[in-house]
């Protein structure tokens, strides 16, 4: 009998503590953000997707069109198209990723050997249809160095196609 | 349906694949005497993906966003097994400091996933706040492994040889401010839930659990520990740098879905203790390895490394035939052998009790189905 | 809105005045219900709840309403249609008819019956009724045993209910809702009664079907328990009835413990909105703290604690006004 009101009262206790936690928390600040009114600032690293760097000295960028990012990519959706500009120098005339297939493993910033690569913060990648989300990081390289105010790379022409060779077919989005 | 019901005595009920308390796509079918469960069927692969076919046809590093995604809720103990396994294969040294990253990082994510478990399971019972508490807590240590490794969810941060970042002053105090607030949330969740006393009566002596059964059926993780078996891979098969921290291995005593949540919310606070623990003690040093070879091209032999995920034993076993490609990758995942206990433990209870236990065991379905 | 002095004709008029009254008074509080729900379980939560339509969301549930509205009436293949049709409302028409006897203040009060409290508990009964017509008629196994699970424990949270009014009514020796407010003039029966008064509230919660004894609807167990088929403005009427419930057994908290509408100051009728409020703040409340009890443990409590104490309240009532 005594441990029948005990166990009621004990019970009754444990109600009321937890009832305490959920009145004190009903008055504390709230932690969460209204999304697209506020915005949290994105950490240094994140990784949004791949972006040609910017190179502070040159303000150009460095890719060398190796195709090494191409070639490590666990998912391949880099494609990468070099030019022969001098002899020894080749620059991308086409560099295209295909985000929808991205794991952000981040393997291609980590093999290239010229650090051309780097992450960007941009987290508002979504979109209606599987091409929204094709960027040609070429000419989203020209708006980066817009932004930073410096004179844009250009984008060389594609090289004439030899024969055998069809047309790239992808094209970036604008 | 219901016309055949009535003649019969039992009836078939389906518990998923779309149900609020499997989490994910497993699917249980249920015969059920009224609200008796006579024997319960788990019906797994909805959520097969095919990662160990996928290792064929992947060299060693274009394989590592997928350990990111087996188990998406403990992923870097994943990335751990797995580049300890390659390593290990290929005769790779990783430096001090590298490991000591990976032991904080790997700890932080075993509270996320934890945190997350326990609001998932309170989820299951029908307590709807602690959910949005321990989410908070844990988009706190989100943020510290955000700001490391540039992704909340599907870490793919560990390289064979190391680790690509290092931690720096910032990310220490983070860390230490993190430990101090979660340690100051255990009363609050002592209050809102395990002094509770509907969630006691929900979950003392339900889903038992004998060390026998445990052994018999390969438990491994908080399900064995909840049975009073003190089983962890990070003390019986040490790892990494494991062996230098103190830390306690939680067991329960009964071996019921209480004991095994409270193993888990014990475990939280021991993973604290190593955090903290590493942060003291990480020697200066470089983070990775100096002779990492850029072709990984190991030669053909065999290799199992086991880690201790926030589930249970994770093994990761690498066949290598010598090619840059593995010939096999085999995942021994903690959820498959944990669930199979599902139809033993289930028989004779009630359909609530089912949805305690199976919260209980912790199943990350994607996880079992690969 | 009259009281019964009045002649018939003027009274059947009022009645209809009434009718009309109440069914805006139902609609407009269960759309702010909604809202204070999802504001108190988000402020309890961290987080801020809806924000966008309205002041701080205030007609979000308008909008959301209208969505309802707006949607297709799915009927099932295999149900059972005229039941399945007939059961929201079914759920919706007891829970009009129980605001007849429901004093707001001295004077707002359709009309006072000498057999209230009995006959809002006896409309109140009627909701397992629906219940077990949408669980049954859904012809799905989850409904079924949402359905069962309701009758059980209405059945059984019914008993305690009605003898814990008892010990009140034994004080006041009637059943007219507005003589239990005025021998409420020198103090609250929540003083005298207080084990009453919690007996009561858990069982309340129990009768409305809300957490932790949400047991019909047991999202993680049952999907969505009895309404789990419903779509569109059908299961808005099961949600409106829900809420409307809450109210209905808020009231009877503040006429029989409260005061009903005594209070400084303020009328009448704002004292008894503030009060109910009050106590369904206090259900809310609830239902963002606990976890959800299991079946057998629901009926066992009913059975084996709420029952015996309530019977003991009654009894040590009896014994003291005997003795007074």
């Amino acid at each position: 009998m005594v441990s029948y009101f005990k166990d009621i009262l004990v019970g009754f206790y444990s109600l009321l503590a937890g009832m305490s936690v959920t009145i004190r928390y009903f008055f504390q600040p709230i932690v969460t953000v209204q999304y697209p009114r506020d915005k949290i600032t994105m950490t240094p690293r994140y990784r949004g997707h791949t972006q040609l760097a910017l190179d502070e000295e040159t303000s150009t960028h460095t890719c060398i069109a190796c195709e090494l990012c191409a070639r490590t990519c666990p998912s391949q959706l880099i494609t990468v198209k070099g030019v022969k500009v001098d002899k020894k120098k080749k620059v991308p005339w086409q560099y295209v990723i295909e985000y929808q297939y991205c794991s952000l493993c981040g393997l291609c910033i980590d093999v290239c050997p010229t650090n051309a690569l780097e992450w960007s913060d941009e987290y508002r990648l979504a979109g209606y249809t599987r091409e929204d989300s094709v960027f040609d990081l070429l000419t989203r390289f020209q708006r980066q160095q817009q932004m930073a105010g410096v004179p844009m790379t250009p984008i060389p022409e594609a090289p004439a196609v030899e024969e055998g060779e069809a047309e790239p077919v992808e094209e970036g989005k604008e | 349906m219901l016309e055949r019901g009535l003649e019969e005595k039992t009836y078939v009920l389906n518990l998923g694949p779309q149900h609020p308390s499997t989490h994910g796509v497993l699917r249980v079918e249920l015969e059920m005497e009224g609200e008796f469960i006579t024997k319960a069927d788990p019906d797994i692969g909805y959520g097969h993906r095919g990662h160990e076919h996928m290792a064929e046809n992947r060299t060693y590093p274009q394989f590592l966003p997928n350990m990111g995604r087996v188990d998406y809720l403990h992923a870097l103990a994943y990335n751990h097994g797995y580049c300890m396994a390659v390593e290990k294969l290929i005769g790779l040294e990783v430096p001090e400091r590298g490991e000591f990253v990976r032991v904080i990082t790997a700890e932080l994510n075993r509270i996320t996933s934890h945190l997350l478990w326990l609001g998932a399971y309170l989820l299951d019972l029908g307590a709807f706040t602690p959910i949005l508490y321990s989410f908070d807590d844990r988009e706190n240590a989100l943020d510290l492994l955000d700001y490391l490794t540039g992704s909340r969810l599907t870490y793919c941060f560990y390289r064979f040889g190391g680790v690509p970042v290092d931690i720096d002053d910032d990310f220490t105090e983070g860390c230490r401010k993190f430990i101090q607030r979660l340690r100051s949330r255990w009363v609050d969740y002592d209050n809102l839930v395990t002094k509770n006393v509907i969630f006691i009566h929900r979950t003392r002596d339900v889903g038992l659990i004998t060390q026998e059964q445990c052994i018999k059926y390969g438990l491994t993780g908080p399900m064995v520990r909840g049975s009073g078996l003190p089983y962890d891979i990070r003390r019986s098969e040490p790892y990494s740098v494991y062996p230098r921290f103190d830390f306690e291995i939680p067991i329960g005593e009964r071996g019921d879905v209480m004991d095994r949540y409270l193993v888990r919310f014990r475990e939280m606070e021991q993973s604290l203790r190593i955090i903290e623990q590493a942060l003291d003690k990480i020697p200066n040093g470089p983070i990775m390895a100096e002779k990492v070879p850029k072709r990984i091209k190991p030669a053909a032999g065999e290799v199992y490394m086991a880690v201790e995920s926030a589930r249970g034993e994770f093994g990761c076993f690498v066949v290598s035939e010598g090619d840059p490609k593995p010939y096999r990758i085999k995942l021994r995942v903690p959820s498959f052998g944990n669930l199979s206990i599902l139809p033993e433990i289930a028989v004779d209870t009630l359909v609530a009790d089912l949805v305690a236990i199976l919260g209980s065991i912790d199943v990350v379905v994607p996880e079992i189905d690969r | 809105m009259e009281t019964m002095a009045q002649p018939a004709a003027v009274s059947v008029f009022g009645m209809i005045v009434g009718l009309i009254a109440v069914i805006g008074l139902v609609s407009v509080n269960a759309l702010f219900l909604i809202w204070m729900e999802r504001k108190v379980s988000a402020h309890m939560q961290l987080r801020p709840g809806p924000m966008e339509v309205g002041w701080h969301g205030a007609i979000q549930t308008i909008a959301d309403a209208l969505k309802l509205m707006g949607k297709e009436l799915i009927t099932p293949r295999d149900v059972d249609r005229p039941v399945f049709w007939l059961a929201p409302i079914v759920v919706f028409l007891p829970v009009l008819l129980s605001f007849l006897v429901i004093p707001f203040s001295q004077n707002l009060i359709i009309r006072d019956m000498n057999v209230g409290v009995l006959l809002i508990l006896a409309f109140a009964a009627l909701t397992v009724l629906a219940i077990l017509m949408a669980g049954w008629a859904s012809n799905n196994k989850y409904s079924v045993f949402g359905s069962i699970r309701s009758v059980a424990q209405n059945v059984a949270y019914e008993i305690p209910l009605l003898i814990t009014l008892m010990s009140i009514i034994l004080i006041v020796g009637s059943f007219s809702l507005v003589d239990i407010v005025n021998a409420q003039s020198k103090y609250w029966f929540v003083l005298i009664q207080p084990v009453a008064f919690i007996l009561y509230i858990t069982c309340a919660t129990a009768e409305t079907n809300r957490a932790p004894f949400d047991l019909p609807e047991a999202e993680s167990e049952l999907v969505a328990g009895f309404h789990t088929e419903y779509t569109g403005m059908r299961f808005a009427l099961f949600f409106l009835a829900e809420y409307t419930n809450m109210f209905i057994v808020a009231s009877i908290a503040t006429v029989f413990f409260l005061g009903g509408w005594r209070g400084p100051f303020l009328p009448g009728f704002a004292w008894f909105l503030i009060k109910v409020y009050f106590i369904i703040f206090l259900i809310m409340w609830f239902r963002w703290t606990f976890p959800r009890v299991r079946f057998d443990q629901l009926i066992t409590f009913a059975w084996k604690i709420l029952i015996p104490l309530a019977f003991a309240n009654l009894i040590i009532t009896a014994f003291i006004m005997k003795l007074l």
